[in-house]
């Protein structure tokens, strides 16, 4: 068993899931809700196995390292952050239904990585040789996910919110009758939130502490360290926007969208698009 | 009566005391980060002036676009941030300390009133051991009451953690931590970079600023080395420094070894391996395309020289041992770059034990001179860059209070809990700061429990 071979299983066991998803929505069948989320937790474990696997590997290899170090790893190790953050709302809460905004997340993550990205194991720089590159990817990761859940209920709240709006108030019929709430999404949006904002803050610390050891700047506004803060500043703004009148609801919904948006940016986007001391694979300064 | 100029002060706090003004600030500092993020800050890279009109580059000079994050205005707003923290604490605070130093100990009708958790209980039993019970209990199950008689009623009330309720007030006070920790630290501190040759040493450094510091004693480089894995990607760059106070190497600061990640700090200043050259001398031959009219060419490190044929040529990257990169070849090589007199750019590789190949090289691009590398005379040297911030600490010390508050903020909640005991019933009100669900299911199984309390009372 290699670690590739067991992505290539979670790929596949996410897809089906997303998929059985989509049917427990159009069915209202418990029976394939609870399906859907088995096959979920069977992608979680395989993936889980498969990321320690590849880590055993890389030591197997000689080059021993944590596998969160190119686009690849870091891909992978989030839609497992994302399916893990689900499963334990799901433990909590049991919306089922969330699994049907949440999946396709992590099934694009994962389907990108196994089709469109070199996956073989690589030695690490000089620049990314350190402690501090698990603590900041751990946390950081983490904090994006619970993100990622928390666009995703968003998006429910708004198809719910705007349905009930054009439906007079009336509870809705068929598909939405599935989703909980509103004021249930506006809380689990909140919740998420309050899981993901205090792990972006310790991700942007820890990647302070990094850089401070590393070249002893703690600070030094490049655009990975900039779109951070960015979000950062986007997320504390929907938390304060809860206790400012009329910035509940919606307007709170798309701040949690707006959020995850600048999330993407600054973990591809800037990768992609902007230069600077965060792309994969280069160098130190 | 109040007077226009007070008129205008009192709405001047309000504003700053407006939770708007915050959201305000928040989403501004949020989309105006985005500029200094697409436009490269610092010295501006000549392609990138090259690439966009001169209007452009003094309309962005003047707005400080090139250095926006130290220009007037970002800094204007991280103030406005901090006075509208500032403002709004203090207008808060002293209701939130209320709620903690003087808590309203008895249920009166209003209070109940505003209480979403409330439960009734009816007992027969008289209402000083029911009182004594439920005290008991509160102290065991919930925490210990304070209890009080008022016209005839026995209150009891009990709450837990209220301090976190301060919580929010040291994630804003965290803040101002850390923007003071990095205002001693550019007060008193400073960035800067050294070059050192190998057998070398300095006692002063450059900041970026262009200014120089005497670090107080001198720093030498004895050896810098490379390693490389078998892919050809670098695996280490190491420089042993040996610090010297009066000429004279320091017992526990000698030989150390400085890699990338791994710094070397002495009397608050950090050193940080951040680049590498070589500054000694690589040597060639330049013949004409038929091996005739031999000349020696020396090529001093970074910089270039003329061939005869009016290219320019400097050396990128060289290596004693090019089997290391390509299998079937041995001995020293060098990668040149050529700057052919038409302007031109190429980069090749050309070898001390292979002349075919650089002969090779040369008829494949026309008749152009053919270079024979001879090998270098190595005299490596080590970039460092230098820092010293006395407020990294305090900046540490925010986070940590920052970290730590949010926590407490989120996951932890005052929670209150009224008895009153009155007429042959038992009334039991409770709120909490946070998570109102949760509390409404720890409520309610509260009110179960203190049933079963009461009722077994009364049977023995
Ligand atoms: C202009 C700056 C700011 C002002 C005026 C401000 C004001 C406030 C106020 C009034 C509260 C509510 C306190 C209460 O419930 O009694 C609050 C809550 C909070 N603030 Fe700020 N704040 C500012 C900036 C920030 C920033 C930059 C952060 C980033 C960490 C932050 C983090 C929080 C948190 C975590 C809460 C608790 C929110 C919750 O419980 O959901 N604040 N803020």
């Amino acid at each position: 068993m290699t670690s590739s071979l067991l992505f290539n299983i979670t790929t596949f066991a996410y897809l089906i899931s997303m998929l059985l998803f989509f049917a427990f929505l159009a069915s209202r069948a418990k029976a394939i809700g609870a399906a859907a989320m088995a096959v979920s937790y069977g992608g979680l474990l395989a993936q889980t196995v498969a990321i320690a696997l590849r880590w055993k590997e890389s030591y197997d290899m000689g080059v021993g390292h944590a596998p969160f170090s190119n686009l690849y790893e870091s891909i992978v190790f989030f839609s497992w952050t994302i399916v893990l953050i689900y499963a334990l709302l799901d433990i909590k809460y049991k919306y089922r239904v969330i699994g049907a905004f949440v999946m396709p997340f992590a099934l694009l993550g994962m389907a990108w990585a196994q089709l469109g990205m070199n996956n073989s194991i690589e030695p690490l720089v000089p620049a990314l040789q350190s402690n501090w590159l698990l603590y900041h990817v751990v946390t950081c990761f983490l904090g994006y996910a619970a993100f990622a859940v928390a666009c995703g209920i968003s998006i429910m709240y708004l198809i719910k919110a705007g349905c009930e709006e054009a439906a007079d108030g009336k509870a809705g019929n068929g598909l939405l009758a599935m989703f909980p709430p509103t004021k249930v999404l506006d809380d689990l949006n909140y919740r998420s939130i309050m899981v993901g904002f205090p792990l972006l803050t310790l991700g942007i610390i820890t990647g302070a502490a990094w850089a401070n050891y590393a070249w002893g700047t703690y600070w030094s506004w490049d655009p990975k360290e900039t779109w951070s803060l960015i979000v950062w500043f986007v997320y504390a703004a929907f938390l304060h926007a809860r206790i400012t009148k009329g910035w509940v609801g919606k307007r709170a919904a798309w701040l949690s969208i707006i959020g995850f948006a600048a999330t993407l940016f600054c973990y591809l986007g800037v990768n992609l698009l902007l230069s600077g001391l965060h792309s994969y694979g280069g160098g130190g300064k | 009566m109040t007077t226009p100029k007070k008129d205008f002060l009192h709405s001047l706090w309000d504003f700053f005391c407006s939770l708007k003004l915050t959201m305000f600030l928040l989403i501004s500092l949020a989309v105006i980060s985005i500029i200094g993020t697409v436009i490269p800050q610092g010295i501006p890279p000549q392609e990138y002036l090259a690439r966009i009109s001169p209007a452009k580059i003094t309309l962005y000079k003047a707005l400080g676009f090139f250095d926006m994050y130290h220009s007037w205005w970002f800094i204007l707003l991280l103030y406005l941030l901090t006075v509208n923290l500032i403002a709004c604490s203090f207008k808060r605070l002293p209701h939130i300390w209320k709620i903690i130093s003087q808590p309203v100990t008895t249920l009166s009708n209003t209070l109940e009133q505003s209480l979403t958790n409330v439960a009734t209980i009816k007992t027969s039993a008289e209402p000083t051991a029911v009182k004594e019970r439920l005290a008991s209990f509160l102290s065991a199950e919930f925490s210990t009451p304070v209890v009080s008689e008022v016209d005839g009623a026995w209150h009891l009330f009990a709450q837990k953690t209220p301090w976190c309720r301060l919580s929010v007030y040291f994630v804003h006070l965290s803040i101002i931590v850390i923007f003071i920790g990095s205002i001693i630290g550019s007060l008193f501190g400073f960035k800067g970079y050294v070059n050192i040759l190998e057998g070398e040493s300095v006692s002063k450094v450059m900041t970026r600023s262009e200014k120089e510091i005497d670090l107080g004693y001198s720093v030498r480089l004895e050896q810098f080395s490379m390693a490389k894995y078998p892919s050809g990607a670098p695996k280490e760059f190491k420089s042993i420094l040996t610090v010297l106070e009066n000429g004279k190497p320091v017992p526990d600061y000698t030989n150390v070894r400085v890699i990338v990640n791994d710094p070397l700090s002495y009397k608050g200043i950090t050193f940080y391996q951040s680049s590498y050259g070589n500054a000694g001398n690589y040597y060639f031959t330049v013949t004409d395309i038929n091996g005739s009219n031999p000349v020696s060419l020396t090529v001093a490190g970074q910089s270039s020289v003329t061939l005869p044929d009016g290219s320019s040529l400097h050396v990128l990257e060289a290596t004693r041992e090019v089997s290391q990169f390509a299998k079937d070849l041995s001995g020293p090589a060098a990668q040149v770059e050529l700057h052919t007199p038409n302007g031109k750019a190429e980069a090749f590789v050309v070898y001390a034990n292979h002349p075919e190949l650089n002969i090779q090289h040369a008829k494949q691009h026309g008749a152009g001179p053919v270079i024979h590398y001879r090998g270098a005379e190595e005299k490596m040297y080590t970039g460092l860059q230098v820092a010293k911030d006395p407020g990294v600490e305090i900046v540490w010390l925010g986070c940590l209070l920052m970290v730590v508050g949010i926590y407490v903020a989120f996951f932890m909640s005052h929670r209150r809990i009224w008895i009153r005991i009155q007429d042959g019933a038992v009334t039991i009100g409770g709120n909490a700061s946070k998570n109102p669900g949760a509390f409404q299911q720890n409520f309610e199984a509260l009110v179960a429990q203190l049933k079963t309390a009461l009722t077994t009372e009364k049977q023995p």
